[in-house]
């Protein structure tokens, strides 16, 4: 956060890639900028009405062929640059396995995030250097957006739905942190920051924090509450799926599809269950929509989330 | 001869024949309802998005509509397609009465089919359909289907009663002889009339018949 | 026929009876006309108040940025000037300013039709217009709205505390009158050109008046509907985006965006055909490759259509719609950098005189291409990651729609002046405006690329300190730009009075513009003309232009 500079800083592998790709794109646009101006500087200064230079029939080349030319010069350039920027979007698509989760809620002017040990913060986001870091975020009112410039990155968070982001810090400090998409009053002042620390540092803050109930357990006491164990119990007398190491496995489906269990495919079998039903099941299960809000359907993903590690063990 | 003189009373400015103004009318009137068509295009995207993502909801809600409304409606439109394009025809042809009736007959059935779905509206009112607390069915996907419902019609009940104003004014104005029977708005009228019927065709199946299959 | 004699039986000046300024008299006369050339004084009027009202949204942002404090306004006054400010500038300066005022002018007479196809309904649409401006001042004395220009849902549907429905209303009303205008256009250059103007003949200024027509019959009802849906959901709660009963908010960036991409190019294209015109007249060339012309304004039109989610691209949609969007962005890149290539080489081998509208043009060529080349940057995925939602994205449209739009409208209306008034305006001072847009435009907008790509979010009213430097820079050229705008407005009441009388072709251009009295009779041509070549004859097929004299130059057509 110093106080001048023609460059952000920049903090994470993204933010390296981008970096490139800019450099690149300004050299290009830069050149093509230069090529233009000189172009209308030296016509306009040889060919000023009054001058000397001769002027009379346009070579013959210059008629067809040179606007051939340029229009395929200028597509196979745009062909480029698309290859360039998407094969950059696509290297960082996915996040490792084994990132270290966290969860972002925001709503109306704050940020809130919930550690996997369950350590919160508001405004303010601490995360190890050099490990993979995949935010799982949503809006529990309007639309906001989650933008770290040193890390080049940014996703909107969205209420109904979650979003996330990933990345992987590699310079320890103090970053900023914005939300980037307008949000009513407050939107300027909803920010905050976040710090890079090395991962032992890490270690020893998350552990500092005031314990609390994490939201895997908070989803578990919602998970008996409201009746999902009834049927997801290992000794339910209902045919219904075990949830212990279902989340991240491929499930294959009724309708023969096959699809990840992820967070949206959790969230989308709470609210509407009868949609992408496990292939040997009876569509019987109700809808939650409506009784579960979006800081519960967090806290039951969490909890089925957990539930992979206990099947590993 | 009276054609010439109601020929020089229909040419509007700009022009310098009739039948380069009736073309005007008659392609402008297309590109009005290519512009209409995207307008409703919004719509019917958005209803087969969320279609898509609650099938239930959507399956479960088209239930609740009232098919005999629909389907009695849908009948007292197309018929006054026919109609509206008899006086057109007639208008072109110079005949007097018979655009004069089917002018008439137009308007009466497009007012035929704003009361149908004034009492359609009326029962689902009743029925609690409108979205918002105290909706009819739990699940709350099934609102958005009724959301669509309501503007979907209610748009479309706007742009008849927009149409049955056209038609009666016509209506008037060549009972008066203020406006010749070789006039374009006639053309024009019609093309409006049979875009409004023809929203109608796809609204039908989309509200009525889904899920009832 | 030989368009020389043609052109000499031109009168300079109509008679008092003749000149469509005077041939009739009194309030009624104007409020009541049909005469298209009336009608774009109506709008131009309508249109200069809007661009101060905006204008004014702009000052009060600029002034309260000057420091990272909040010092001039709150929280909530700021955010409803940059709505504001991006309501008006967007539906009620930028989409009608080009087509309505100049192209309700000059399309009729470029084309040599005696008016538009529907003169009535070019009047309703200037009331319309009116009434959707009648309903934004209210909107605005009301206490204004505080959703950005975007209508953004859930936001505006729920949670906005402005007058989010009497803004929306505004917005919609003013779709009318762009529809109607639209229409008229279409109609107008499908049937009534004059003999001989075929389509490979028409001025490209037509051409682009006809693109934009058709991207606004067939994008602006799409807004319509958006703007009824937010309508419906604030005012009723029909759900229609509501995420708590299973709607979509991004659904709403879609058919939102929908219509706002497309409308970009309604707002530049028409600005493409003004700077073709005016390359070539003070350049005396022929314009270079006039048919890659067309085919890039056609391409651009179309493809317009399909890019609109390049403004989603951190919205959650899948990434490989973000990679789809961003190809077809690329592409759409290609007819852009075409024009601006053909423009330059229509300065090859001419006889260029700097007279104001040449500097309008070739500023408007520099600032189009940076505009342009930040497109790429943020038709990049990862890029527009980055940058997207920050300052960078300000400029960039500003460069567009204000370095672009608005610099070629200012240079066309200088261009046209003598046509429209009869007068000559100052080409002293117009050449000091010039100018002096240029460089303040430069001074306000550059530092927002830079402090965009540090990271400085937009719409933001209070900062951290770091960026204060580029915001001081921007402010202080936001006062060099706004009295580059008032300037001319200066100037032109002036040259109604004490300009010199304009003769009918003060710039020996070769449109069919001019081959009528400056200003034209209200017929607009005494005799209807006739067309036998194509456009910019401005020297022989077989040589390039003289160094010196203007002729030999020959005139697209003339009153037979």
């Amino acid at each position: 956060m110093n106080r001048f500079s023609l460059w952000p800083q920049a903090a994470s592998e993204q933010a390296a890639r981008v970096d490139l790709l800019f450099i690149g794109l300004l050299v290009i646009s830069g050149a093509i900028l230069l090529l233009v101006a000189g172009l209308l500087l030296v016509f306009c200064l040889r060919y000023r009405r009054g001058s000397s230079a001769p002027r009379g029939l346009l070579p013959g080349f210059l008629r067809r062929d040179v606007e051939i030319g340029w229009t395929t010069g200028t597509l196979f350039l745009a062909l480029f640059l698309f290859w360039w920027a998407g094969a950059t979007q696509l290297r960082a698509k996915d996040p490792p396995a084994g990132a270290l989760e966290i969860h972002v809620a925001a709503k109306q002017w704050m940020w809130k995030a919930r550690h996997p040990n369950g350590a919160r913060e508001i405004n303010a986001l601490h995360v190890p250097r050099g490990e993979a870091v995949r935010l799982v975020m949503t809006s529990q009112d309007v639309i906001h957006s989650f933008f770290v410039p040193a890390f080049r990155l940014k996703q909107d968070v969205i209420p109904g739905r979650f979003t996330e982001m990933w990345f992987r810090a590699t310079e320890p400090g103090e970053y900023r942190l914005f939300c980037a998409e307008f949000c009513g009053t407050d939107h300027a002042r909803m920010g905050g920051t976040v710090t890079v620390m090395q991962p032992e540092d890490y270690a020893r803050w998350a552990a500092a924090q005031p314990q609390e109930e994490n939201l895997a357990e908070e989803g578990a006491r919602l998970f008996t509450a409201l009746g999902c164990s009834g049927c997801h119990a290992p000794a339910s007398a209902v045919h219904a799926p075990l949830l212990a190491g279902a989340y991240g496995r491929m499930v294959h489906l009724a309708d023969g599809r096959t699809i990840r269990a992820d967070e949206a495919y959790i969230r989308d079998s709470i609210l509407q269950p009868k949609r992408d039903v496990v292939a040997g099941f009876e569509p019987i299960m109700p809808s939650f929509e409506g009784l579960v809000d979006q800081g519960d359907l967090q806290r039951l993903v969490a909890y089925v989330q957990s539930l992979r590690g206990e099947a590993a063990r | 001869m009276s054609g010439a003189a109601a020929r020089e009373a229909t040419l509007q400015k700009p022009w310098r024949s009739l039948r380069r103004e009736r073309e005007a009318v008659s392609f402008g009137t297309w590109v009005f309802v290519a512009s209409e068509a995207m307008f409703f295009a919004g719509p019917l995207l958005a209803y087969a998005a969320y279609r898509s993502l609650w099938p239930e909801a959507f399956a479960a809600a088209g239930r609740e509509t009232d098919i005999v409304y629909g389907t009695v409606n849908t009948a007292l439109l197309l018929t006054s397609s026919l109609t509206m394009a008899a006086a057109a025809e007639g208008a072109r042809a110079r005949l007097r009465r018979l655009t004069l009736t089917c002018l008439a007959a137009t308007a009466a059935l497009g007012l035929a089919f704003l009361v149908v779905k004034g009492f359609e509206y009326r029962e689902d009112i009743h029925k609690h359909l409108i979205p918002g607390a105290g909706f009819r069915l739990d699940m709350p996907p099934a609102q958005l289907f009724f959301a669509f419902y309501w503007l979907l019609t209610g748009v479309h009940a706007l742009h008849l009663s927009i149409g049955i104003g056209i038609t009666v004014t016509l209506l008037i104005q060549a009972w008066h002889g203020s406006r010749p029977l070789p006039s374009p708005a006639f053309e024009g009228a019609g093309l409006y009339w049979h875009f409004v019927d023809l929203v109608w065709i796809f609204l039908y199946p989309l509200l009525y018949l889904m899920g009832r299959s | 026929m030989s368009g020389i004699t043609a052109e000499r039986a031109v009168p300079d000046r109509p008679s008092r009876a003749d000149s469509y300024l005077t041939v009739e008299t009194g309030l009624a006369s104007w409020l009541l006309t049909t005469d298209h050339k009336r009608i774009a004084l109506l709008y131009m009027a309508a249109i200069t108040v809007f661009f101060f009202v905006g204008g004014a949204g702009a000052v009060a942002m600029r002034i309260e940025l000057f420091t990272p404090q909040a010092d001039l306004l709150s929280a909530d006054a700021y955010n409803r000037a940059f709505t504001f400010h991006g309501v008006i500038m967007v539906w009620f300066f930028l989409i009608p300013s080009i087509p309505v005022i100049l192209g309700n002018f000059l399309l009729p007479l470029m084309i040599g039709a005696r008016d538009l196809a529907f003169p009535r309904l070019n009047l309703i649409s200037w009331y319309i217009f009116i009434a959707a401006g009648a309903l934004a001042a209210y909107t605005l004395l009301a206490g204004g709205v505080d959703t950005g220009w975007t209508f953004y849902t859930p936001l505006s549907t729920a949670f906005a505390n402005g007058h989010v429905l009497a803004a929306a209303t505004a917005v919609f009303v003013a779709g009318f009158s762009t529809i109607a205008s639209a229409v008229n256009f279409i109609v107008t250059t499908h049937l009534l050109r004059a003999p001989g103007l075929t389509w490979f003949r028409l001025p490209l200024f037509v051409w682009a008046l006809y693109a934009t027509s058709v991207v606004m019959v067939l994008a602006t009802p799409v807004l319509a509907m958006v703007l009824l849906l937010i309508f419906a959901e604030r005012a009723f709660g029909i759900p229609i985006f509501d995420p708590l009963r299973g709607g979509d908010p991004v659904l709403f960036q879609h058919l939102f965006w929908f219509y706002s991409h497309p409308a970009v190019y309604i707002m530049i294209l028409p600005s493409f055909g003004v700077i073709s015109e005016l390359v070539t007249c003070y350049a005396r060339r022929r314009v270079f490759g006039y048919s890659f012309m067309v085919y890039a304004i056609l391409w651009i039109s179309l493809v317009g259509f399909l890019v609109w989610g390049h403004h989603m691209f951190v919205s959650g949609q899948s990434v490989f719609a973000s990679l789809a969007f961003s190809l077809l962005s690329f592409v759409v890149a290609v007819p852009s950098a075409i024009k601006v290539f053909n423009w330059t080489a229509t300065l090859y081998r001419g006889q260029i005189v700097f007279d104001a509208p040449m500097i309008y043009a070739l500023g408007f060529i520099g600032l189009f291409t940076i505009g342009g080349l930040t497109g790429l940057f943020l038709a990049s995925v990862p890029v527009d990651v980055h940058v997207t939602d920050t300052y960078f994205v300000v400029a960039h449209f500003h460069y567009i729609m204000v370095g672009g739009a608005v610099s070629a409208f200012y240079g066309g209306l200088t261009f046209w002046w003598p046509k429209m008034t009869g007068r000559l305006y100052p080409e002293g001072w117009a050449r000091f405006a010039a100018v002096m847009m240029f460089f303040g435009f430069g001074f306000t907008f550059f530092p927002m690329f830079i402090m965009g790509f540090l990271g400085m979010p937009r719409r933001y009213h209070v900062y951290p300190e770091e960026f204060q430097v580029w915001h001081v820079l921007a402010s202080a050229g936001a006062v060099i730009l706004a009295a580059a705008y008032l300037l001319p407005m200066g100037y032109f009441a002036w040259s109604l009075v004490w300009g010199r009388r304009a003769s009918a072709n003060p710039w020996d251009a070769t449109g069919l513009e001019w081959q009528t009295s400056s200003p034209p009779p209200r017929e607009n041509f005494l005799v209807s003309p006739a067309v036998d070549r194509g456009p910019y004859d401005y020297h022989p097929a077989h040589t390039g232009p003289p160094s010196m004299e203007r002729e030999p130059h020959r005139p697209q057509g003339g009153q037979a």
